[in-house]
């Protein structure tokens, strides 16, 4: 263990820098891993992963609720404690993996915090006092939760939290307040009003998932309010004050100022870029409010020091900053990749009703000049929606009327997550309207909705 | 199950490669990371590791066969639970037909006993189909492009959307320039007997009998030398820079630092030209450029290319990030890639890529020359003979040691002025060698 030198380095063990160091060490690179905690980063130990774990106890928690839909009976009940347990289990279970990937790709670990200084050809790592020499240094150290704490919105231990300590939960908020409409704060408002919190989502622009297609938040927002949560849209918090009883937030709707109380607030007013304290300003490294500026192949403009994922440019997704991360390393190696097309990444909610999407919205292709041809298939027209009890959710296309192409794909429904890698990989291909409808989708399965879509946008739809 | 050894892809442009050697025989057990053959590609020869264990049960492909598919099965690793029943569905097929036994559909579960013989008809048809995709070729039916005229960006040269849009009319060969050597017909063939009989017709045509002349088949190096010089020569415009230098002082100079070098290093002209040519593309920035469809990339290092004869063709192997280099860095790096060069051991990352190349034949005494562009790189500089030469120097006839060189430039990217330029402060580091040393 007392190697120093190594081709490659990666600073940071999350969705970037662990698939990272896999293609390197796949590509022949001597490589090394750099992560100050548990391996798998934020995404695997407290992002993605541990949520979907509370999210689908809550999904089997609704489904009990409402058994006697399905000719069951139950009596529900739950048990925080061990909800949260199986979500920390299963984050334990991924980081092992984690660990055993390093291994089998014979890829050395430094446990620690890295620092960088000037150096040739790459920047020098020190971890711990030790240094480290590369012919590469590529960081992917992510981002954590904004904080604003001139308003009071930081973490207090007791009553404010993060998402961080949203996951681990000490107790179901009686009242509970999200700010913020992004995936995370809808996902937790989800997660704690399907154990009967009653929730207020608070957003300053007007509509929730701003990063959707318009018609999408529409949607998403009557099902929640459906399921009885709260959404406060063009509402600002004014100010936050903590005492021995809960927090008395003033939230302030087109100039009009309500006061509130709440048992517990969730921050999620989106991520900052962890780049303090590693040298970078130094090094010369550009960063942008917190966010490092690289170009499209990661380079940083620093010699042999490359940068991915969260603590680069948007979108901030765990898949954008694996793909980021080969496509660097693949540059590096001397290969010719393509550059990372930021409008084919999809991105994922998985509150309940699930939200997927990939590609431009139809304002977004619209104002980028494209005449559309936009198509719609709701839920209740396919028969496995219907058999699944999940009537609810739309599926939408949008199409450049001229060439055929899909512009991009917009889902609210039962399982879409799952289902938008087919418009993905159709893009990815550049297949057209045409391919899409000689394509033959299994029956029954939700996936036809897919079909019908597209078949909608040329006025051909058979099932609505 | 038994498990598939598949040829691999051991470059992003490998489509085919040679088994040039089998390191294990049939029976053996192998673990992962055991060397299992030697695979000779483009331009490398490279071992192939296992990835899983067991026991060798059959070899597929003989050594020496050419041509085989990346991605065909090449051997048949039994785990070891496994008898050689498990294999039933392969017996057929088998080592003796050589190219042929690479295509067969893998069948991993155990066929009936009345399984189809495989196709031994079933090799590929030619190279003609052109791969794009279906919004690209319909963008190019609706702009009435050929897509035969336009060279795809994606994966094994498929033509996607940003081709086409990026496509411009004058990268189309004019038809004048199709000379009768353009040998498409022979590059887009890819079986070896195809190669030969396709060979033979095509210089009948030409007038040439058959049987007074022996036919080489193509490798895979000679395959990519005629793709992408020819490629470059329908698609760069470019234009030739001649400067004499006098290397007087820099041979004195070598002769002075080899003197003191330390044991190992010695320093050739070569080495201090490709520091000089670094040199020059930092001062010159602007030429150290590649043209794209989508803007000019300047580079942010000199990474310089140098040709390497080699058995069978040349090879560039890149002195990377070269402006940062001393003189005795850039020599033994460039007295290492040109070993391994030789043997055919530098790995794709060593060659491929980098900013600008250097070619010297001064070596075999020619006086000058000019080179093709090696795209992407914007420049190319081609090396004649350091020879004593009548100079005038201050109105009288003097002898001095001339070395004339050629610069090469993409016009797209590199105009006559700034290609002037950088030639200049190229000679300047040449004629005054001790600024290189700065």
């Amino acid at each position: 263990m007392s190697e120093t030198s190594f081709d490659v380095i990666v600073i940071g063990s999350g969705p970037g820098g662990y698939v990272t160091a896999i293609r390197a060490s796949q590509l022949g690179f001597k490589t090394a891993i750099v992560e100050k905690a548990d391996l798998g980063g934020v995404c695997l130990n407290w992002g993605c992963i541990p949520t979907k774990a509370l999210l689908r106890s809550a999904e089997v928690f609704h489904n009990m609720q409402h058994a006697e839909n399905y000719g069951l009976s139950a009596k529900p009940s739950f048990d925080l404690a061990k909800i949260v347990k199986r979500s920390r289990d299963i984050a334990g279970q991924l980081s092992g993996g984690i660990k055993h990937l390093m291994k089998k790709n014979k890829i050395t670990v430094i446990p620690g915090f890295a620092t960088l200084s000037a150096g040739k050809p790459a920047p020098k790592v020190t971890v711990e006092g030790k240094a480290y020499a590369a012919k590469h240094v590529i960081l992917a150290s992510g981002a954590r939760a904004r904080t604003i704490p001139q308003a009071g919105l930081e973490p207090d231990g007791k009553y404010i939290w993060t998402a961080r300590e949203a996951m681990t939960p000490d107790t179901v908020p009686g009242k509970l307040l999200v700010i913020g409409s992004g995936a995370i704060g809808m996902e937790f408002a989800s997660f704690f009003s399907a154990f009967g919190a009653k929730t207020t989502v608070v957003e300053m622009v007007d509509r929730i998932l701003p990063a959707e297609d318009e018609e999408i938040s529409k949607m998403a927002r009557k099902s929640f309010e459906k399921r009885g949560l709260t959404i406060k849209t063009k509402t600002q918090v004014k100010s936050v004050k903590t005492d021995s009883k809960g927090v008395t937030a003033v939230l302030s709707t087109d100039g009009k100022k309500e006061t509130h109380q709440f048992d517990r607030v969730i921050l999620a007013i989106g991520i900052v870029g962890n780049t303090e304290d590693m040298g970078l300003e130094k090094l010369g490294v550009k960063i942008d409010r917190s966010h490092i500026e690289v170009d499209d192949y990661s380079f940083t403009g620093v010699p042999g020091l490359y940068a991915i994922g969260d603590v680069t440019t948007p979108p901030w997704l765990a898949h954008k900053a694996s793909h980021e991360g080969i496509i660097c390393i693949e540059k590096i190696a001397g290969m010719n990749p393509h550059p990372l097309n930021a409008n084919a990444i999809p991105g994922c909610t998985y509150c309940h009703p699930q939200i997927a999407s990939v590609g431009h919205t139809e304002a977004q292709a619209k104002e980028a000049g494209y005449e559309v041809k936009v198509g719609r298939f709701p839920y209740v027209g396919n028969g496995k929606a219907i058999a699944l009890g999940e009537p609810e959710g739309l599926i939408k296309t949008v199409f450049d009327a001229k060439t055929g192409e899909l512009l991009g794909a917009h889902m609210i429904g039962a399982e879409v997550t799952e289902l938008i890698q087919g418009y993905t990989i159709a893009q990815k291909l550049e297949t057209t309207e045409h391919e899409l409808m000689e394509t033959v989708f299994p029956h029954p399965t939700l996936s036809e909705m897919m079909h019908e879509a597209v078949l909608d946008a040329y006025d051909r739809t058979i099932h609505f | 199950m038994p498990i598939e050894i598949l040829m691999p892809a051991l470059s992003p442009t490998m489509e085919e490669g040679t088994l040039s050697k089998w390191l294990v025989k049939e029976g053996d057990t192998v673990s992962s990371g055991d060397l299992l053959a030697e695979i000779e590609t483009d331009k490398a020869t490279m071992e192939v590791e296992a990835v899983e264990e067991g026991k060798v049960a059959k070899i597929l492909v003989a050594d020496g066969t050419e041509g085989v598919k990346v991605n065909a099965p090449i051997a048949i690793l039994l785990e070891e639970d496994e008898d050689a029943s498990a294999l039933d569905g392969y017996s057929a097929g088998g080592s003796t037909a050589a190219p042929a036994a690479a295509t067969p559909a893998p069948q991993a579960a155990p066929a009936p006993k009345a399984a189809p013989a495989p196709k031994a008809a079933h090799a590929p048809t030619s190279g003609d189909r052109i791969k794009a995709s279906p919004l690209a070729k319909r963008l190019a039916k609706e702009a009435g492009i050929d897509l035969a005229n336009v060279t795809g960006s994606g994966p094994n040269g498929r033509i996607v959307k940003a081709d086409i849009e990026s496509f411009t009319p004058s990268a189309q060969p004019a038809a004048h320039a199709v000379a009768p050597h353009a040998a498409a017909p022979m590059a887009t063939t890819t079986e070896v007997g195809a190669l030969r009989s396709g060979g033979a017709d095509y210089l009948a045509k030409l007038g040439v009998e058959a049987g007074t002349y022996t036919l080489e088949p193509l490798d895979g190096m000679r395959k990519v030398i005629a793709k992408r010089l020819s490629a470059s020569n329908n698609n760069v415009p470019d234009f030739p820079l001649l400067v004499d230098c006098e290397i007087d002082a820099l041979l004195a100079m070598r002769k002075e630092l080899n003197a003191q070098a330390p044991e190992g290093v010695k320093i050739s002209v070569n080495d201090m030209l490709i520091r000089a040519a670094a040199l020059a593309l930092k001062h010159v920035p602007a030429a150290n450029a590649s043209f794209t469809p989508d803007g000019i990339a300047y580079h942010n290092h000199a990474d310089v290319a140098v040709a390497v004869a080699i058995d069978g063709g040349l090879i560039t192997p890149i002195v990377r990030y070269a402006e940062n280099k001393g003189l005795s860095t850039i020599s033994v790096e460039m007295k290492d890639l040109a070993g391994r060069a030789r043997e055919k051991k530098l790995k794709p990352q060593e060659y491929q890529g980098g900013t600008f190349s250097i070619s010297n034949l001064g070596m075999m005494g020619i006086k000058s020359f000019g080179s093709i562009i090696n795209e992407p790189h914007g420049m190319i500089l081609s090396v004649g003979a350091g020879a004593p030469r009548p100079v005038v120097k201050e109105g009288e006839i003097a002898v001095a040691t001339v070395m004339t060189v050629t610069l090469t430039c993409d016009h797209r990217v590199v105009d006559g002025a700034l290609g002037a330029e950088w030639l200049g402060v190229f000679k300047r580091y040449v004629e005054s060698p001790i600024t290189m040393m700065l």
